[in-house]
């Protein structure tokens, strides 16, 4: 278990602009995701509960060890922290071979008892045929399941992994995802994991903390924030919703309805929206995909507003049209005759499973 | 023509032993200047490259005035060792150390700094202790710059000129080193003597740069 509140000010640079890190959270076994935009400040609280960085104030505290106490002037150094760290570039020393590397981690450790620590890590990482290779000897995978190992070696309290996907291919981010995952089930501390990828949060992470401008922005369980983000930020950030401003012209909590005003002239039919009043401003949020796309050529049927398609994105799995008022539709298939030719098209929105901020 | 070789061994001998004594107070200084935080941090960097500015003559005057007999530091010398520092040989390695260790502390300190923090983040979160990190994991992975900056400030020891004039003097037999005794023997129409001197120096020094180069870092050193 690990509890942290973490200030730190940082002061604007040449090249920087000053930055405020302000983070409360806590985190049991399994793994925590810190997830946001580059520059939120996500490595940066990880590098405070390494003790690489000692913050302004708060408190960070581990089990039951206070790691860093603010008022208290206790900071602990890096080496008594019992931080398992894993690098974005592995971090692996280069002129050591693998098995120095883990050897190097539990140097304090009786001879004998290093050894089969060692040789074991070895085998549950698959490492143990290239044991005595340099790192620039070995393929990312390998690299990558060794510093793991490394990390683990020791006992860690808690795991630290810093975007350990960013910059691999599919191939290797989805071993990586295995092995996490494997970890997980073995290791039962708490492992936080920064990352700015969704689809890394949503496979991995049991709990997530949005990290925003240096603060935790939402935070719970995975599917709970994915699917009902706190605010318009958390939202956007995401990247998975149309975020739409609508106004509440009509509620009916009898059939379970309302009619939400879009834009200037648009109007759709909603779910009820407990709690809210006519009047009401809010955010719309739905999934690109719950949306349907149409082109314009006959009558409106239910539910749909008129947009004019601006951009069609095409990866093997699925298509994304984009169209004006930050509309996006994904489907598997679009009509491939019609989006050559049409330009104006109708958007069909659901009138239930919408979220309302 | 009998060739006294005498200064050749002086030199290499004091080379050798003011390397080394660079490399046991620089490395500790370089360390200093690359990782501790402190006050008056960049005073102590422009004092250790002063000498590398200074003309040998002016950095020779002031070594005498600290080393010379009246001063203090002279005089607790040879209440140690029962003969005074200065016109001995033992001179010439304090104004070959100076001459030269100005210039390894500054590529010592580059290098330690070269190397890839993440290194010496994880040392730490792995339990190294700061001398463990520095003789495992920094030392090593500058170990070839550190190597070229040591060959470096040999060649440049071996050389010295001015300061060992001015400190240790010029005592055939005793103080004249390899420097000193070509312009010497050239002073003294010994043209053979000062031409094989120059010779077999200019061997040594292309020998060090050849060795720096195979053994330092990757980019050639010079």
């Amino acid at each position: 278990m690990i509890e942290a509140r973490i200030k730190k000010h940082f002061d604007a640079g040449r090249e920087s602009v000053g930055f405020q890190l302000d983070m409360t959270f806590q985190a049991g076994p399994g793994i925590t995701a810190l997830f946001g935009p580059s520059g939120g400040g996500k490595t940066l609280t990880l590098d405070a509960i390494a003790g690489f960085i000692r913050p302004d104030d708060g408190r960070i505290l581990l089990d039951d060890q206070i790691l860093f106490d603010g008022p208290a002037q206790v900071h602990l150094p890096p080496k008594a922290r019992q931080c398992g760290y894993v690098f974005q570039n592995y971090a692996l020393f280069p002129h050591m071979t693998l098995r120095q590397n883990l050897e190097f981690a539990v140097e304090r450790v009786p001879r004998l008892e290093r050894s089969r620590r060692v040789t074991e890590r070895l085998e549950e990482f698959h490492l143990t045929e290239v044991a005595g290779r340099r790192p620039h000897q070995l393929s990312g995978g390998q690299k990558q399941r060794c510093s793991i190992a490394r990390a683990l070696i020791g006992s860690p309290r808690v795991l630290l992994l810093d975007e350990p996907s960013r910059g691999l291919d599919p191939a290797l981010r989805g071993e990586l995802h295995t092995l996490l995952t494997q970890v997980r089930a073995e290791y039962d501390k708490p492992i936080l994991l920064v990352t700015h990828d969704v689809e890394e949060c949503f496979a991995l992470a049991d709990q997530v903390l949005v990290v925003m401008s240096g603060k935790v922005a939402q935070s719970g369980a995975t599917r709970k924030v994915f699917e009902q983000p706190a605010n318009v930020d958390v939202a956007r950030v995401l990247g998975l919703y149309n975020v739409l401003q609508v106004e509440i012209r009509a509620l009916d909590p009898g059939r379970n309805s309302s009619r939400l005003r879009l834009g200037e002239e648009h109007e759709i039919a909603g779910p009820y929206f407990p709690g809210r009043l006519i009047g009401d401003h809010g955010w719309l949020c739905v999934r690109p995909e719950q949306l349907t796309a149409a082109p314009r050529n006959g009558r409106p049927g239910g539910n749909q507003i008129p947009a004019s398609l601006t951009r069609v994105m095409t990866t093997p799995w699925r298509t994304r049209l984009e169209f004006t008022g930050d509309l996006a539709v994904e489907a598997q298939q679009f009509d491939a005759e019609a989006l050559r030719s049409c330009k104006d098209w109708w958007i069909g929105f659901p009138q239930q499973g919408l979220w309302l901020i | 023509m009998a060739i006294d070789w005498f200064p050749l061994w002086l030199s290499l001998r004091v080379a050798a032993l003011s390397t080394a004594l660079a490399l046991a107070i620089g490395l500790w200084l370089a360390w200093l200047l690359a990782n501790v935080k402190f006050r008056g941090k960049e005073v102590l960097d422009a004092a250790v490259t002063l000498p590398l500015v200074f003309p040998p003559t002016v950095l020779g005057y002031y070594l005498l005035v600290v080393l010379g007999h009246h001063s203090p530091l002279g005089k607790l010398y040879e209440w140690m060792f029962g003969q005074p520092l200065v016109f001995t040989w033992q001179a010439a390695v304090v104004a070959a150390l100076f001459h030269s260790a100005p210039l390894l502390i500054k590529s010592a300190r580059a290098a330690l700094e070269s190397v890839d923090h993440s290194y010496e983040r994880a040392a730490r979160t792995l339990g190294a202790s700061e001398p463990r990190l520095f003789w495992r994991v920094t030392l090593p992975l500058a170990g070839r710059s550190i190597f070229a900056a040591a060959a470096l400030a040999f060649a440049r020891a071996l050389g010295d000129f001015g300061v060992t004039l001015m400190i240790a003097g010029n005592i055939p037999g005793r103080t004249q080193t390899v420097a000193v005794a070509i312009y010497d023997a050239l002073n003294s129409d010994k043209g053979a003597l000062a031409r094989t001197l120059v010779l077999v120096i200019s061997g040594v020094s292309i020998a060090i740069l050849a060795l720096a180069n195979r053994f330092g870092p990757r980019q050639p050193v010079l």
